[in-house]
């Protein structure tokens, strides 16, 4: 043809010539001539014109200068002309919308054209021109074709409600159009009934709440019944909105299944995963002992493998899915491990997704193939894909423990190949293996010690450092590895950095007489050297332990390791289940919740698998055959994926959760913490430096006042190769969770201050129980508010609390109230009355609180600090005489000034706010546009504290002085100042 | 849904751009290019997120065909789709290149407008949609030919045009079955599958009914024995092996076929599309027919020499011939010069595919050949050691590896006056090699 053998000419002059100046007055002589040529008397010059319009509009140039030639082409009876000018008006329309205008009679008139053809090209094209005044024309022809006699109109006509919708939801329900659609569901025609459905899911998907798609067991009927004739895409618009269905009871459930069980042998894959889907989520509410249950589980299986035989792009996707099946429900494919062996030619996409399921599927009985295999692959080209081997073979080794041997022998051959990447990879799973059984590999170290050198990666250092660190015992010169390490200290990454720490700090406990000088010289560097915080922290943490008790240091840094999961990467139970009913879908191959990748509000809501009828149990934990070591019972330990509880609360694309165990903070943990760290200070309004400051000062690190304390202490160092995010990941979300119920409890002037939540005894410093909590004053009497979570495997009972003694004689009034036993994974609130009225010893800080809590497991000790205000009671406005009198008595050696900056309160709402936290305004004073408030505050032992607060309008820095016969005090009280003032 | 389509040419230049979601900007063409043709290897999956915008690709030869949404679509429904568009466009034009797909834009955008709606796809058989959707364009048709075209495209039978007419009532079967194998370097079968197709060509008149049966073990299990007397007759064809029923994992079915008769009586009916469609896909794994054995022997003899000897077997009957053998056999990225012997066939060392490749045209059954080979290898300071691809093997042989056999085809028009003796049928088997390795 001509027309494209010009477009060929076009093209090859715009990618010879360089000079766009020349390129633009050869365009403008084109569009010129295409004028002409579309105005032209003969209809088939006419047509090859619009022909090279569409084809210059293709390679993306602007063509839209002929807009009003080209509509003028529209009234034709050639009905290939005709789609080329609608065509051409889809592109062009938004760009020029008056112009547009003109098309809307030839539409209306074509919505009534004989040839049915005709009638549907019409309603399609009109529903995709994104024109206001088009859309008004649009309603009447529209209503017409979805009652058009003929069943092609009627089906087009059901997808143009749904881009109408688009465009303009309120004119949709306006014009009842919703209810016609619905009407649509009972078409005689299947085809009909299905672009219904996918019209009907789609706009149902905007509106979470209407009750749009109002599936009963009618239309679940009719939708079946229509299931079976339509084509291949109409079945699985149809598969995908029974999805959304929740049956009422499993009789329902399984008559469903049964109906829809015949889909398993489309050849379409698609219908096939949109089949599988509904089976997976409606087999939640059969109950187990059920025959057709076994039954439904065993067709499931053929179906699945036979994905595995489609092109590539549709294996990738079938993989991922399995993916999911396989957590879930590990029974259906645990025999066919063979089908998922890699294949030479597969793609490497195909082989890494591969590689995954098979190690989900490795048991005792086949983990000897499996090995073979995976030694196999060790040896390939692609080196993402042999590092993935290398570390499938590690994790055999931790999920079957008969095979550890053999996985520890396999990986030793790796590792005299003395290929980089594999030695390195090598080396970081040996490290898990240790992890898993200590004191029976160990044997090995002296291999990986003579690697050294060649390790590169991060990762692969850190690890090996770890192992040294471990068993500096058992290597005699471990000092000297180590300190090789350190020489390049600050050209290491921060994982090697902190675990560097860690490991010479363990060296210390171990030998501390040859290597006083070496802790003391990577203490220096971590602490004075080092501008990252986590790294800096950790090295304050250390050196006061090491220097204050190093008994309690040799606990805490050597302590004993909780267990390593046998499964790693499993996706959190609540993702799973949401993800599960997203099978077929993308969110199922991106494994992330459709929130996490689509914008506005389609795809949020977050769905759930139904639970199962009769039984309380919503979810059942894959309690398959690899219940091989001691913990069978217990559901596998799934780490808290941070990453999503983020992702939840802040709406962050973060990056899909990797949950290796690491022995030091991930990268992803990092990150999450630099995001949050930035909105912290300038919510606290605190400038680093002080909040660093006051870290470093007190022992105590975890009991801060601040939001920022709190979360940091989460997030930050976890001690010495244990898996951070275990006792890290609940800080992290309380630690938000405050912060936004903070945010809201700004402007509100009533209440007491009660600090944010912090946790005070991490999960892996209590064995298994974490402790967080807050104080707070209500109706004059202290409360301190605590939440006990047992992150261990074992039930705990039998709480009880004691104080030490201190400053302001705070004690318990009443016992614990933990009245039933607190089993693994609960978490139980307590309020817990304080009085004031205990033994006095001074404390250093003033507000420091030492608290032990006992359980049936053991004592545990953690210290905390509480606000001062707490202390504040309610009869503490003093009269303005003794007010002045006092205030003058009181030497002035004793006042004390501080700033508080940053405050944008006005006096009266200050004023109020205070008085809140029974800090009473006794008088107020205006001297030249600065308000003088006088306060008074009586402490439960019965101290006075007077203060005045200067507030000049428009500086928001405010001028606090405070005078108390007990100065320490004054410091205290400006801090609550500052903290009542800014909450 | 699917929110845009966009072809591109190998250099990446646009060829086809369809729109149809208003949040799918111009951009997206451009970010594809960008971050995936032109990435080239880095691309590790055919699903791609680039700012929130997913791009789904499959590649025909030198052209990439990208569907673009920001939904959370149906991921396999775009993948299935886009193999369609291949299907249809195939169809119509032949070869998926540059040069047609320019040749015929006009007719893709017209395609793309019937098959993609708001990007619903909608009915997509080629039967159907070459009906009303043709190059010259539809000049005039009366009115029942219009509501035909209606009807067929959105009626049950979409595959299907009524009216159909042949003199000589004929239908063709073939049975086409590729054998794949993994095969460890002593003989021991790792994985062994046989993923097979009946491809069917159909030229009946009318509306036909048609049942299928073959050596189904479920359903010969439950006829028991003896109830084959119904056999179309022309299966005589088949394996060496005299199996009376073979057990399929698992099948799936074009279209056409009624499933939910499948599921309750495991029969297949159908009425058929007119002209070449594939009508089942089956997979077996169970007493496959493992037509040739390769026994593998590679000794170092030093650094600098390999010594290669390959024997392979043919284990069928001996009246049966195999065809198209070719053995390949893989070599170090340093070889230096390679010296064959072989008793049969033409073997020659290709450096450019490092691989010493044996080519055979016909081998009876249960016959042995053998080849031997040494290999010079120049000296390398490379400490990986080299990965030793596994032995692969291609072949055609004249029966179907997992023994299945068709036992009818039976074709019933109750309207027009032609009866299932009438109909002329034609089966014929063919197994080859898929992926058919031996490690050494």
């Amino acid at each position: 043809m001509e027309w494209a053998s010009q477009l060929c000419e076009n093209r090859g002059l715009g990618s010879k010539m360089t000079d766009s100046k020349y390129f633009t007055t050869t365009k403008k002589g084109e569009i010129f001539e295409l004028k002409a040529e579309l105005n032209s008397d003969k209809k088939e010059k006419k047509k090859e014109a619009v022909k090279k319009v569409i084809a210059s509009m293709t390679v993306g140039k602007d063509v839209s200068a002929l807009f009003p030639d080209v509509v003028n082409c529209m009234q034709t009876d050639n009905l290939e002309l005709k789609k080329l000018v609608y065509l051409y008006l889809m592109n062009y329309a938004k760009s020029q919308p008056d112009m547009a205008i003109m098309a809307v009679n030839t539409f209306v008139k074509d919505c009534e054209d004989p040839n049915p053809l005709i009638r549907a090209l019409a309603v399609r094209t009109m529903g995709c021109i994104r024109v206001d005044k088009i859309t008004e024309y649009l309603c009447e022809p529209l209503r017409k074709c979805l009652k058009d006699e003929d069943p092609y109109v009627r089906k087009t006509a059901a997808v143009c409600v749904a881009k109408l919708h688009d465009i303009n939801a309120q004119l949709v329900e306006d014009q009842g159009f919703l209810d016609t659609l619905k009407d649509l569901i009972s078409d005689s025609n299947p085809m009909v009934v299905a672009n219904a459905v996918a019209a009907l899911s789609e706009i149902a998907e905007s509106h979470p709440n209407s009750n749009l798609l109002d599936l009963n067991p009618q239309t679940i009927n009719k939708l079946l019944t229509a299931l079976n004739e339509c084509t291949e895409w109409g079945q699985i618009f149809i598969l995908d909105c029974l999805a959304n269905y929740t049956p009422r009871d499993d009789r329902e459930s399984q008559s469903i299944c049964e109906r829809v069980t015949p889909r398993l042998s489309h050849a379409n894959s698609a219908v096939v995963l949109s089949a599988v889907k509904v089976l997976m989520k409606f087999m939640e509410m059969l109950p187990k002992d059920l025959d057709y249950y076994g039954t439904l589980l065993k067709k499931l299986a053929p179906p699945l493998v036979t994905l595995l035989s489609a092109e590539p792009e549709l294996q990738y996707v079938a993989l991922r899915n399995i993916n999911l099946i396989v957590q879930k429900r590990p029974e259906i494919l645990k025999h066919e491990m063979k089908v998922f062996f890699v294949k030479y030619n597969d793609p490497i996409y195909v082989k890494l997704e591969k590689l995954d399921i098979m190690i989900r599927l490795a048991s005792q009985a086949n983990i000897a193939q499996v090995l073979a295999e995976l030694k196999e692959y060790a040896t390939e080209v692609d080196v993402d894909f042999v590092r993935k081997a290398v570390r499938a073979i590690g994790r055999c080794a931790i999920k079957v423990e008969q095979s550890a041997e053999r996985c520890v022998s396999t990986l030793l051959d790796l590792i005299q190949t003395k290929v980089n990447y594999v030695v390195q990879e090598a080396i970081v799973v040996i490290k898990d293996i240790f992890r898993k059984y200590p004191n029976k590999y160990e044997s090995v170290i002296a291999t990986l010690c003579e690697n050294l050198d060649s390790l590169d990666e991060p990762e692969a250092r850190a690890a090996m450092i770890w192992i040294v660190g471990e068993y500096a015992e058992r290597i005699d010169n471990a000092d000297e590895l180590l300190e090789s390490f350190l020489e390049g200290f600050h050209d290491e990454s921060t994982q090697v950095q902190l675990q560097l720490l860690t490991a010479i700090v363990k060296l210390f406990l171990k030998k501390p007489t040859e290597t006083q000088e070496l802790v003391q010289q990577v203490l220096s560097l971590a602490t004075q050297d080092s501008d990252n915080p986590d790294l800096r922290d950790r090295g304050y943490i250390y050196w006061r332990l090491l220097s204050t008790d190093p008994v309690a240091a040799k606990e805490v840094v050597l302590a004993e390791k909780p267990l390593i999961s046998e499964e790693t990467d499993l996706i959190e139970p609540t993702l799973l289940e949401e993800l599960i009913c997203h099978i077929g879908t993308l969110a199922s191959v991106y494994h992330k919740p459709p929130s996490a990748f689509v914008e506005g509000s389609r795809g949020v809501q977050h769905k759930r698998l139904p639970a199962r009828a009769g039984s309380g149990e919503s979810t059942e934990s894959p309690d398959v055959g690899q219940s091989v070591s001691g913990v069978s019972d217990a559901p596998p330990a799934v780490i808290p994926s941070q990453g999503d509880l983020l992702g939840d609360l802040l709406n962050l694309d973060l990056a899909p959760p990797t949950t290796t165990v690491p022995p030091v903070p991930s990268s992803m943990q990092m990150g999450a913490m630099d995001l949050l760290g930035g909105g912290l200070d300038s919510l606290m309004g605190d400038e680093p430096e002080t909040l660093g400051g006051d870290l470093g000062g007190s022992p105590a690190m975890g009991v801060g006042v601040g939001v920022g304390v709190g979360v940091g202490v989460g997030l930050g160092p976890a001690p010495v190769g244990m898996p951070a995010g275990l006792g890290a990941a609940p800080a992290v979300g309380g630690g938000l969770g405050d912060l936004f119920d903070l945010g809201g409890g700004v402007g509100m002037t009533s209440g007491s201050y009660s600090p944010p939540r912090v946790v005070w005894l991490q999960a892996m410093k209590a064995k298994g129980l974490e402790i967080s909590g807050t104080f707070a004053r209500r109706g004059g009497v202290i409360q301190m508010d605590v939440s006990l979570t047992n992150k261990a495997m074992s039930v705990m009972s039998d709480f009880a609390v004691q104080f030490n003694k201190n400053s302001f004689g705070m004690a318990p009034a009443g016992p614990l109230q933990v009245l039933t036993p607190l089993g693994p994974n609960q978490t139980v609130e307590v309020s817990l009355p304080l009085s004031s009225t205990g033994p006095v010893m001074k404390m250093e800080p003033l507000n420091n609180l030492q608290v032990a809590v006992k359980n049936n497991i053991d004592v545990f000790y953690f210290s905390c600090q509480y606000p001062i205000s707490l202390l504040f009671v309610e009869d503490g406005k003093m009269d303005r005489q003794v007010f002045l009198a006092t205030w003058k008595d009181i030497p002035s050696d004793n006042e004390a000034q501080f700033q508080i900056k940053d405050c944008h309160l006005s006096s009266d709402a200050a004023s109020n706010k205070l008085q809140g936290s029974n800090i009473f305004t006794v008088a107020k004073r205006t001297v030249e546009a600065q308000d003088m408030l006088y306060q008074s505050i009586k402490l439960t032992n019965g101290i006075w504290v007077l203060a005045e607060l200067r507030i000049q309008t428009g500086n928001p820095n405010y001028t606090l002085s405070v005078k108390c016969r007990a100065p320490e005090v004054s410091q205290y009280v400006s801090q609550c100042y500052e903290l009542i003032l800014k909450n | 849904m699917i929110g845009g389509l966009f072809i591109y040419n190998h250099k990446g230049e646009v060829l086809i751009s369809r729109v149809y979601r208003d949040d799918i900007g111009r951009n997206a063409v451009d970010a594809f290019r960008v971050n995936v043709i032109h990435a080239r290897q880095q691309v590790r999956s055919p699903v791609t997120n680039i700012a929130r915008t997913s791009f789904f690709h499959v590649k025909r030869s030198n052209i990439w065909l990208a569907a673009v949404t920001k939904q959370n679509v149906n991921a396999a429904m775009v993948f299935e789709f886009l193999y369609k568009m291949c299907d249809v466009m195939t169809a119509y034009f032949g070869k998926i290149s540059e040069e047609n797909i320019k040749n015929n834009f006009v007719l893709i955008y017209e395609l793309l407008d019937e098959i993609l709606d708001f990007g619903y796809p909608q009915n997509s058989e080629t039967g159907a949609l070459k009906t009303f959707i043709t190059q010259q364009g539809i000049k005039s048709q009366t009115k029942e030919e219009q509501s035909q075209i209606t009807s067929q495209v959105t009626g049950q039978i979409g595959w299907r045009r009524e009216g159909i007419k042949y003199r000589r009532n004929e239908l063709f079967l073939d049975v086409l079955e590729s054998v794949n194998l993994l095969m460890s370097p002593q003989g021991q079968v790792l994985s062994a599958h046989v993923s097979g197709r009946v491809v069917m060509k159909s030229y009946l008149s009318g509306m036909p009914e048609c049942k299928f049966g073959m050596n189904d073990k479920i359903v010969i299990d439950k006829q028991g024995k003896g109830g084959t007397t119904d056999d179309a007759g022309k299966s005589e064809l088949g394996g060496s092996s005299g199996k009376q029923s073979i057990a399929i994992d698992d099948c799936t079915f074009h279209q056409c076929v009624r499933l939910s008769k499948f599921d309750s009586e495991r029969s297949i009916s159908f009425i058929p599309p007119d002209g070449e469609y594939e009508l089942m896909r089956y997979r077996t794994t169970k007493d496959i027919i493992l037509p040739f054995r390769v026994i593998p022997l590679v000794r170092e003899v030093g650094r600098t020499k390999l010594e290669v000897k390959v024997v392979i077997k043919s284990n069928f009957k001996p009246s049966l011939l195999a065809q198209k053998i070719e053995v390949r056999i893989p070599t170090p990225l340093n070889t230096s010069g390679v010296q064959v012997i072989c008793m049969k066939g033409k073997a020659k060392y290709k450096a450019s595919e490092n691989a010493i490749v044996w080519k055979i045209k016909r081998m009876a059954g249960m016959k042995e050949s053998q080849i031997s080979a040494e290999i010079e290898l120049l000296p390398t300071n490379d400490k990986k050691k080299w990965a030793r691809p596994p032995i692969s093997m291609n072949f055609e042989v004249p029966f179907a590896p997992s023994g299945l056999k068709v036992r009818y085809l039976k074709v019933f028009e109750p309207k027009l006056n032609y009866s299932d003796h009438d109909v002329i049928k034609w089966v014929r088997y063919i197994g080859r090699s898929g992926i058919y390795e031996t490690r050494c």
